[in-house]
């Protein structure tokens, strides 16, 4: 996909994605200033909103763990040459699984419920991409076309489920009713309490630290395992794994139930970790960031990290400009979002032609 | 049998947008560019129109603006997908994010209602044509169906007819397949690879242009936040069941027309042996029946062998 580059591998690796995020954000701020806001105000008050107080990094690193596991969803199905558009429909089906091991087991202990909560979130997750992958695989399907299919198929169903199945009884609110505090995953503050260390009270939960593992996991199977070998040749070259003798379409089908149950675990995070019952949309486009935070970051579980710590950003920045700014909405975000899928995976060899002849330039002196 | 002309006259007013949006994609990705920005022009289309059919209390003048969108945001995809060879998935799904995030920002900027235009009057929209014999058209169903409706209607039927001629008879139409099944061999044979591509784009953005007005001039009258949900999807997984062929891509978007048609129809009313089905259940239809047509189970689809291939010539 990309072409031969002249540009040492630092450049490639970390200036090409700085620039990249640099067009997507002067491009935001152009937008800005047209709507009469001043773009450099509202960076400084998105950058102190995520990181200039306690609460708004608490916050900030919320947001980062649910998208380190979309960001890893969207990677892994990329490796196999497949772009996975439908981690929010995922994610929504992984709510499900966890909802009905929380709803239906309340009567057990956490340490028994939690670990069956995740297993439920990721086998969920997976079945919800095992179907497009399956016909992808096996019927030619267009898998862009099929998961943002999925995803409004699972918008619908979930409707259904939480208006009229799981609602909480005698509400109106379409909400089931709180999972049992025994299953709930301990907040930050709470765990940093019992080592005497005060924080300020926000969502961020344990389920960060399942992320930070997420990572470590995802770069061993892909790149330290047999499977994550066939995975990536199948991505660069289907005909040549195919005449290798690997099982393309086992392989196709594995990788999307892997990219399923990352997308999946997301909602561990939102619903065991923070809201403690299922709502309608909680999905909140959590499954449409991780496309950005995938392309951005490489698809490299480093690059991941830190991009999904800059939407992280983004998004709680966000919230607290749009408090200071009420003409900037959530809106300007998914616009943001937008830009930087463009400039950092679609346009992602922008500068590569500039910087070639700048280094070229800077090896003659 | 009113209800069947009822729903007929429903299928067609429903199927013109998808119409217009799948043969806008069948221009591009017969051109070898893969177009998931349907979504994203038929969107700016709308907000576009919406907003100069309001300044200028015109609905021909939105129509205009509508077409503009289409053919700016398709030109970016040209840019990006056939000046700077980017993948071209990843393209259409950012214009699609792009486009759903700025238009709620422009119209709480330049309206605020909170994301959304100001409702349009009467003098600001399409409405039904006045046709001969009108009076007879009003007093029978099955006319009133196939005859009571929108200009637009009628241009996108007069689009259908133009289209087929145009892709398989014109010289155009030739360079067009030529340089999506083998641009190195339309290459050598003297056609600009890239200029035919981005033409084809132009198209494409015109036709989803007046796909998106007609979203707001002939049914909503106003924009509403993410409005085309998910058309531009079913445009193109129409097309990809009709093989990309004008006619049968055409079917495909009235059998997603007519499931939506059914929609209203079904949702209150008991079905023998299932009773009620669920309304969201309903909703659901057209995606549903998008995956299982994907699926190929009428055939295996065969794409342009070209598409989604950036052209680099040889040196």
């Amino acid at each position: 996909m990309s072409q031969p580059s002249n540009l040492p591998r630092w450049a490639t690796l970390w200036l090409m994605p700085v620039l990249n995020l640099f067009a997507a954000l002067l491009v935001s701020g152009l937008v800005i200033t047209l709507i009469g806001e001043d773009p450099v105000e509202c960076l400084q008050l998105m950058i102190n909103g995520a990181f200039g107080y306690p609460e708004g990094i608490g916050y900030t690193l919320f947001y980062t763990t649910s998208f380190i596991f979309t960001g890893l969803a969207v990677a892994a199905a990329f490796h196999a040459g497949l772009f996975n558009i439908g981690g929010e429909g995922q994610m929504y089906l992984a709510g499900l699984g966890v909802t009905l091991i929380c709803l239906g087991l309340d009567f057990l202990p956490g340490w028994v419920v939690i670990p069956l909560a995740l297993l439920a979130s990721m086998v969920f997750g997976a079945a919800w991409a095992f179907i497009p992958g399956y016909l992808q695989a096996k019927r030619g399907s267009h898998i862009v076309v099929t998961t943002i299919m999925f995803n409004f198929i699972a918008s619908a169903l979930m409707t259904w489920l939480l208006v009229d199945k799981l609602i909480m009884p005698g509400s109106q609110t379409p909400a089931t009713r709180l999972f049992a505090e025994s299953a709930w995953i301990p907040m930050l503050h709470e765990l940093a309490a019992n080592l005497g260390v005060e924080l300020p009270q926000t969502p961020l939960n344990a389920t960060f630290f399942l992320a930070l593992i997420s990572l470590v996991v995802f770069y061993l199977m892909v790149w330290r395992s047999r499977w994550g070998y066939a995975l990536r040749t199948v991505g660069l070259n289907e005909k040549a794994a195919r005449y290798a003798g690997m099982p393309v379409s086992k392989v196709i089908i594995v990788a999307m139930c892997f990219s399923g149950a990352l997308a999946g675990l997301a909602a561990v995070n939102e619903l065991l970790g923070s809201t403690h019952r299922m709502n309608l949309a909680f999905t909140n486009g959590i499954g449409f960031v991780g496309i950005a935070v995938a392309l951005m970051g490489r698809n490299h579980p480093f690059g991941i990290l830190l991009s999904a710590l800059l939407f992280g950003a983004l998004t709680q920045g966000g919230l607290d400009l749009s408090f200071e700014k009420p003409a900037i909405t959530h809106e300007m975000i998914i616009l943001t979002q937008g830009l930087i899928i463009l400039f950092c995976g679609a346009l992602e060899n922008l500068f590569q032609t500039p910087l070639a002849l700048a280094f070229k330039q800077m090896m003659k002196r | 049998m009113d209800s069947f002309f009822s729903v007929l006259d429903a299928t067609i007013r429903v199927a013109t947008p998808l119409v217009l949006a799948a043969l806008a994609g069948l221009f591009s990705e017969r051109s070898g560019i893969v177009d998931l920005a349907l979504e994203g022009k038929m969107l700016a289309a709308a907000f576009a129109a919406a907003c100069v059919a309001y300044m200028m209390q015109s609905p021909w003048a939105g129509l205009a603006a509508g077409m503009a969108a289409g053919v700016m945001v398709a030109l970016l995809h040209g840019i990006v997908s056939i000046g700077y060879n980017g993948n071209q998935l990843i393209s259409g799904v950012a214009l699609n994010m792009m486009v759903s995030g700025l238009t709620p920002v422009l119209a709480l900027a330049w309206f605020q209602q909170g994301g959304r235009t100001p409702t349009l009057d009467d003098a600001a929209r399409f409405r039904s044509v006045e046709l001969p014999f009108a009076d007879a058209i009003a007093a029978s169903a099955p006319l009133k169906a196939l005859f009571g409706h929108n200009i637009l209607v009628y241009l996108a039927v007069l689009v259908i007819v133009v289209v087929s001629w145009v892709v398989y008879k014109s010289r155009f139409g030739l360079r067009l397949r030529a340089v999506g099944e083998n641009p190195h061999a339309a290459d050598a044979a003297g056609i600009n690879v890239k200029l035919v591509r981005y033409l084809a784009q132009s198209i494409s953005g015109a036709l989803c242009g007046v796909a998106g007005a007609y979203l707001v001039l002939a049914q909503t009258g106003a924009f509403i936040q993410d409005m085309t949900a998910g058309k531009g999807y079913l445009a193109l997984a129409a097309l990809i069941f009709g093989k990309w062929r004008p006619w049968a891509a055409v079917s495909g978007c009235l059998l997603f027309a007519f499931t939506d048609a059914i929609q209203i129809r079904l949702q209150g009313s008991a079905l023998p042996l299932i009773g009620n089905i669920p309304d969201a259940f309903i909703q659901a239809i057209p995606y549903v029946l998008t995956v299982v047509l994907l699926a190929g189970f009428m055939g295996k689809a065969v794409a342009p062998k070209a598409i989604g291939v950036p052209f680099v010539k040889s040196r």
